[in-house]
């Protein structure tokens, strides 16, 4: 798709990064914050492999998307598992209600 | 000549030293456990076996050719400071070992005696401990090589005198004699120091010996515009005065008389107090060069004589006769000193101190007799109830008169003959002894008379009880009886046909100050007259007690009644000595002590007290300034800090979207930081 210029990708990356940043920041469920934390790591994954297809070393972008993916899925494993101990422990996944530390 | 090395002669005193320690540390249990045979055991021995080394030192002199006649025992070096060079060392030539016989001999006989004297007391091992330890003292003061080591064993018998003339010390009028002794004998050996550092000063030594060597150095060398020799030896004659009791410093011995009486025979008769005229007897060459001080030495001596023989006359405790005689003996001895006759004076020292220890010995079995009486008024007639102590006292009495034939008679005659014709004597002198003379037999038959004849005046029940003393306070009494009678013939007079090997004897250590050489030849004639005329003197002063206290031809009363009375108070007062040296020495210290009090309650207390208030001000001061200044600082630092917690603290919210918005707002502001 040579036709489509650098700057299309940007602005979808720049898109979903937005949404995500929104998600993370009004959600109080646990697992929805997770949700737009997916959608901020794409985000950068689109970045990357955009920059890796408009530069001149094709692979090294997309090997960091790589592992960027292999990245979302460890935090997602283990953000799962602390919202499965936030539910054990107060019988809910709204973050406000661990607020155990704050005093 | 050199004097030959030995090393017996440290046995001599350390002997009784072992004695007073072993009685001393461990006496009171080896007085319980093993009773007072065995403390007195302890305390005899060594005086026995510092005997025997006396004797060996005796027989070692009389080997060695006369000039020769010094042994050295050098123990250890004592101190050895710039040109001060002095050693533990001990010296015996015939002077100091004829006292050394004297003091091992009589003083052995002494401890025998208060074996049985003591008996009664509680405190049986401390008087021995005492004894050994002034014996120890009295023979480091005699056997000293240097003046040092000489005045450790002076201040040793001043030392063991005050500790044994207070040794009933639960009678405070026992311990305040013994203080007087001590302080009076002081103010002599202040002198005896200051003669020390003078001779030090000139001579830069202080060991007899070479004292005597370097005699030169002393030439022509004043202070304070008169020869350092007459300064020395009057300040070393001051020490005699306190040591041997003369005017003015006689005064404590008869308050000594407060000690046990065997105390009073072997210190304040026989040995310590003659410490003063062996020392002068030691230092004679000094004095032979100081003709003013041998002519004060005469003068006090004589003085003394006289005066102590007047007191003498009217006291009525038994012991203080007897000490008066002694301060009056000690006073011819000195007037021997003083006009250069020193043999004579040793003799006479040596004479004296058997027939006094005798007499002392005498007047302690006749206390103890009587269960502890001492005034003559309450005794009478004891003849026929205690015949040795008698019979012992009267051989002793005559001895002391002077009567012809006994050991006083020889010594006192050649010192009586020494003062007419010595080139320091004078008849002047002659005369006063000669009525000293008079005045001892009359006060001593006087005793007799009062003690052993006339009827009975004891209180009845103590009469019924009255016995003679047990061997061991006899036998000391006999020999001592039989030494006044036999001693004088060691030294009869030339005059007399004798030999005068005493006087022989002594030769080589008085061979250098020769001021008894210069009338070597007797005048016969002349000795035989002044004889005569001291024994008839010394007849009617006995005659006259006879008559007084015998046959009451005169009353007693009578002659104290003569003038209205006052010279028989006069006397009885002592000549108010005593009552002159408080009013004007006692009251002197107490006006100071009291002015020293008071510099004390308002100057010293005012500035101590003055400081405290001070500092109790700044102090005060200061908590305020911790309390307001610093406390503040501190407290409103841990205020601000909390304050400041508390606001920060806010922060911490626990919320994530409060974190997360945080991290977007300040990720955004870096970017545009980053723009502009």
């Amino acid at each position: 798709m040579p036709g489509v210029p650098l700057q299309h990708f940007l602005v979808v990356g720049l898109l979903l990064f937005v949404l995500g940043l929104y998600t993370v920041l009004t959600r109080r469920n646990a697992i929805g914050i997770l949700m737009g934390i997916e959608l901020l790591l794409n985000a950068a994954n689109i970045n990357y492999v955009a920059f890796a297809r408009y530069s001149g070393a094709p692979t090294d972008g997309q090997i960091f998307a790589i592992f960027v993916i292999m990245l979302a899925a460890a935090e997602a494993a283990v953000g799962l598992a602390i919202v499965l101990g936030i539910y054990q422990n107060f019988a809910s996944i709204d973050v406000d209600a661990a607020h155990a530390l704050r005093h | 000549m050199e004097p030959t090395a030995v090393s017996t002669l440290r046995w001599i005193p350390l002997l009784p030293l072992l004695g007073a320690v072993v009685n001393g540390f461990f006496g009171a249990a080896i007085q319980r456990r093993a009773g007072k045979g065995a403390v007195a055991a302890l305390a005899v021995a060594p005086i026995a076996g510092a005997f025997a080394f006396a004797l060996l030192a005796f027989v070692q002199l009389l080997g060695l050719p006369p000039e020769g006649r010094v042994l050295l025992d050098v123990v250890w070096r004592w101190i050895a400071v710039g040109s001060l060079q002095v050693n533990v060392a001990f010296l015996a030539d015939p002077l100091s070992c004829t006292l050394l016989l004297v003091i091992t001999g009589i003083g052995g006989l002494i401890h025998l005696y208060s074996a049985a004297y003591m008996r009664e007391d509680d405190a049986y091992w401390r008087y021995f401990a005492y004894l050994n330890l002034f014996t120890f003292a009295m023979l480091v003061l005699v056997l000293a090589d240097n003046l040092l080591l000489m005045f450790v064993g002076w201040e040793g018998v001043g030392f063991c005198s005050w500790a044994l003339i207070g040794f009933w010390w639960r009678e405070p009028v026992n311990t305040t004699a013994g203080n007087k002794a001590f302080i009076v004998n002081r103010i002599g050996d202040c002198g005896f120091v200051l003669g020390i550092f003078a001779i030090f000063w000139t001579v830069d030594t202080v060991v007899v010996r070479d004292i005597q060597a370097h005699l030169t150095l002393l030439d022509g060398r004043m202070v304070w515009g008169m020869p350092v020799v007459g300064l020395a030896t009057l300040l070393f004659f001051v020490g005699a005065t306190g040591k041997s009791a003369q005017i003015p410093l006689h005064v404590w011995l008869p308050d000594a008389m407060q000690g046990p009486t065997p105390v009073s025979a072997l210190i304040h008769a026989a040995t310590m107090v003659t410490a003063g005229v062996y020392m002068i007897a030691r230092l004679h060459f000094l004095y032979a060069l100081a003709p003013g001080t041998l002519a004060v030495v005469a003068g006090v001596g004589a003085a003394t004589a006289i005066l102590a023989a007047t007191i003498g006359l009217v006291q009525d405790d038994i012991k203080r006769v007897l000490a008066y005689s002694t301060v009056s003996q000690l006073g011819v001895m000195f007037v021997a000193m003083g006009v250069g006759a020193w043999s004579a004076g040793v003799f006479h020292l040596v004479t004296h101190a058997f027939f006094k220890a005798c007499l002392f010995l005498g007047a302690g079995s006749v206390i103890h007799a009587l269960h502890h009486e001492q005034d003559m008024r309450k005794m009478g007639g004891l003849r026929t109830q205690l015949p040795v102590t008698f019979w012992t006292f009267l051989i002793a009495t005559l001895a002391l008169a002077g009567a012809p034939l006994t050991a006083g008679f020889f010594s006192k005659d050649e010192i009586l003959w020494q003062a007419w014709s010595s080139p320091h004597g004078s008849p002047l002198l002659w005369g006063v002894g000669v009525a000293g003379a008079g005045l001892t037999a009359c006060y001593m038959f006087r005793q007799i008379f009062l003690v052993f004849f006339g009827e009975s005046r004891v209180d009845p029940h103590v009469a019924a009880h009255v016995h003679e003393s047990p061997a061991a306070m006899t036998v000391p009494l006999v020999i001592l009886a039989a030494g006044s009678l036999l001693v004088g013939f060691l030294g009869v007079p030339e005059a007399f046909g004798g030999a005068n090997r005493f006087a022989a004897w002594l030769a080589p250590v008085f061979a250098t100050g020769h001021a008894e050489g210069h009338h070597a030849v007797h005048a016969a004639n002349l000795e035989w007259t002044l004889t005569a005329i001291s024994v008839a003197v010394a007849t009617m002063g006995a005659f006259l007690a006879f008559l007084v206290y015998q046959r009451r031809a005169v009353s007693a009363d009578a002659i104290a009644a003569i003038g209205g009375g006052a010279p028989y108070r006069l006397l009885l007062h002592k000549y108010f000595l005593d009552e002159v040296y408080w009013a004007t020495f006692g009251r002197g210290v107490l006006l100071l002590a009291s002015i020293g009090g008071w510099i004390d309650r308002r100057v010293i207390d005012g500035i101590v007290d003055g400081s405290a208030t001070l500092t109790r001000g700044i102090a005060r001061l200061e908590g305020r300034f911790d309390a307001v200044v610093v406390d503040g600082l501190v407290n409103a630092l841990a205020k601000a800090t909390g304050a400041l917690g508390g606001r920060l603290r806010r922060v911490q919210t626990g919320n994530i979207n409060t974190y997360l918005y945080v991290v977007v707002g300040t990720v955004t502001l870096v970017l545009i930081a980053r723009l502009f």
